[in-house]
């Protein structure tokens, strides 16, 4: 999709040009572009498998491109990039692990110096205002193998956005919490990207719980990428170049679905509820 | 009250010199090996210590067969034992027992052959039990300064590390986003293990290292739940448990078989497995009034889909 925006919203803040990742001779993306300005928010959207997560490692430089490049705030991107925040999709910790969760956005203040972090006064308060941020000063003392799977996302957020990023990366942080969490998480997150003008990058499996919020969408299928608006990324026409074939987009009540044709195809089979009809429900 | 001290404190327990060279060695070696051990447990990389000091059999046996200190034959083969395994690979999850492994099996096999030569040599079998299972009253106090010199190079590096170190070992995607160089900071952390577990082994043997590092830590975890304070904590209980154990086995000299005191190592080991235990019952009290949450977070993460 074209890029051309004319309301001039927030400065270009990441782009990536033309990106292919190869991974032991599959190719996993090919040829992908999109741009995100500041203070957007934007969902990856992807069925498991599509490079959502390889795509988010080359944006955060753990994972070098074979062609096509990554360029944060106009420059390429170095290793450590203070304007990029990551939460990622798998943080098991055993409940023992001594690290509460105030411990846990402390290290986001500054995990990478060496020595001990001093107890001072000001390094306490902007803890606590973070935590404030996020609605976690309940579970502050808690340990973070402890917390559910709605306030570890919290307090996962919070380490990132204490770095102060420009730009927050977030691995299908929907993908196992129950409705209402995820919920909570989104508007968590679109009040963070409305204040603090922080661009958001989401990546999600199932577009419709971030259908009121998602200003732009970059839509993942076989390695290929779309992206624009949701109307005018999320169209047959669209859907269907990308697929390689034809998909149905139908909106129902608000929510999208998008549809292939014949079944077995795509076989979806992280949920069964999907192989058992004869359509295909991809997102 | 003088009686019942006496009773505990045997007369001329603080006055001999050999005690005072146990408790001053045995309270640094303890300090190291509680706070090393706490990131040992963190890491899951407990079996990787247990091995390391296993490994310090053959360091040491070699040591006495050559006739260098034995601190120096344990903490060059932990060092090189500790590299081999970096090499093969201890920083993937899976590799990291494979590593351990065949790196443990090797130098085990080279000690049996090492302990053998040194056996019909001397034709004295005191030395492998010093060896195995150590004796920190046999300790020379012209070996503190090179102690000192491994405590501060091991404490030096938790120190120096402690941040990125803690980041790397609860969440190596995290680290590796902020830029932490993950495999040089866990390679670092090695070198730390390796000079603790040295340290140990030469204190109450190479095969009761892995007591003194893994023990104290995972009796903190169980008490604390700040990492600094976990540090701290793990060290104490170290020192606590081994100064206890010096005054035990000194007081020992006078149970049966008399003369002969009891092994300072057994008891060392005892009185961490009992701190454990003891520790159990509180953890176990406070973890059943948050089990249900936590139990609740296993399913959700085991059923997590991968992308």
């Amino acid at each position: 999709m074209t890029d051309d925006r004319s309301d001039g919203r927030g400065s270009q803040l990441l782009s990536v040009e033309r990106v292919s990742v190869s991974l032991a001779g599959r190719e996993v993306l090919r040829d992908v572009s999109f741009e995100i300005r500041a203070g957007e928010f934007t969902g990856l959207i992807g069925s498991n498998g599509a490079g959502k997560t390889t795509l988010f490692r080359v944006i955060l430089g753990l994972q070098a491109a074979s062609e096509g490049s990554v360029l944060v705030g106009g420059r390429p991107r170095s290793r450590r990039n203070p304007m990029i925040g990551y939460v990622p999709q798998k943080f098991l910790l055993d409940p023992d692990t001594p690290l509460r969760t105030r411990d846990l956005v402390g290290l986001g203040l500054d995990a990478h110096r060496f020595g001990v972090a001093l107890p001072s006064r000001t390094r306490r308060a902007r803890i606590d205002a973070m935590l404030e941020a996020v609605d976690a000063r309940g579970f502050a003392d808690q340990r973070v193998g402890n917390l559910s799977g709605g306030e570890q996302q919290r307090a996962l957020i919070a380490h990132a956005l204490i770095a102060a990023p420009r730009l927050l990366l977030l691995d299908e942080p929907l993908a196992n919490l129950d409705l209402r969490s995820g919920h909570e998480v989104v508007a968590l997150l679109a009040r963070i990207a409305r204040e603090q003008q922080i661009a958001i990058l989401i990546s999600a499996h199932e577009m419709n719980p971030l259908l009121g919020v998602m200003e732009r969408i970059v839509y993942l299928a076989a390695g290929r990428a779309a992206s624009g608006t949701t109307q005018e990324v999320v169209r047959t026409s669209v859907l269907s170049a990308l697929y390689g074939h034809h998909v149905d987009v139908l909106r129902v009540h608000g929510r999208v679905l998008v549809v292939a044709g014949e079944a077995g195809e795509l076989a979806d089979t992280s949920d069964p509820a999907h192989t058992q009809t004869q359509v295909e429900i991809i997102s | 009250m003088n009686g019942a001290l006496a009773a505990i404190v045997a007369p001329g327990f603080f006055a001999s010199a050999p005690v005072q060279v146990a408790a001053a060695v045995g309270a640094l070696v303890a300090l190291v090996s509680g706070t090393v051990g706490v990131f040992t447990v963190i890491r899951g990389q407990a079996f990787a210590g247990e091995a390391l000091g296993d490994i310090g059999t053959t360091g040491e046996s070699g040591a006495f067969l050559v006739g260098v200190g034995p601190l120096w034959g344990l903490a060059g083969v932990a060092v090189a034992a500790a590299a081999v395994m970096e090499l093969i690979g201890i920083q993937r999850p899976r590799g990291r027992d494979l590593a351990t492994g065949i790196v443990l099996g090797a130098g085990l096999g080279l000690a049996a052959l090492l302990l053998y030569l040194y056996n019909v040599d001397h034709s004295a079998s005191g030395a492998t039990f010093t060896i195995l299972f150590g004796s920190p009253f046999a300790i020379s106090s012209s070996t503190i300064p090179l102690v000192v010199a491994f405590a501060v190079v091991a404490l030096g590096l938790m120190l120096a590390l402690f941040r990125p170190l803690l980041l790397s070992s609860v969440s190596p995607e995290l680290a590796a986003a902020r830029g932490i160089p993950v495999r040089l900071v866990g390679g670092l952390y090695l070198l730390a293990l390796a000079a603790a577990v040295a340290l140990a082994a030469f204190t109450i043997g190479t095969i009761l290292s892995t007591a003194l590092l893994v023990g104290p830590a995972a009796t903190a975890l169980r008490l604390t739940r700040s990492p600094a304070r976990a540090l701290l904590a793990a060290g104490l209980i170290g020192v606590g448990a081994m100064w206890l154990g010096i005054l035990m086995a000194y007081d020992s000299y006078d149970w049966p078989p008399a003369g002969h005191g009891w092994p300072v190592s057994f008891f060392v080991v005892t009185l961490i497995l009992l701190g454990y235990l003891l520790a159990g019952i509180r953890h176990g009290r406070r973890r059943r009034d948050g089990g249900r949450r936590s139990s609740t977070l296993r399913t959700t993460a085991l059923e997590r889909p991968g992308d």
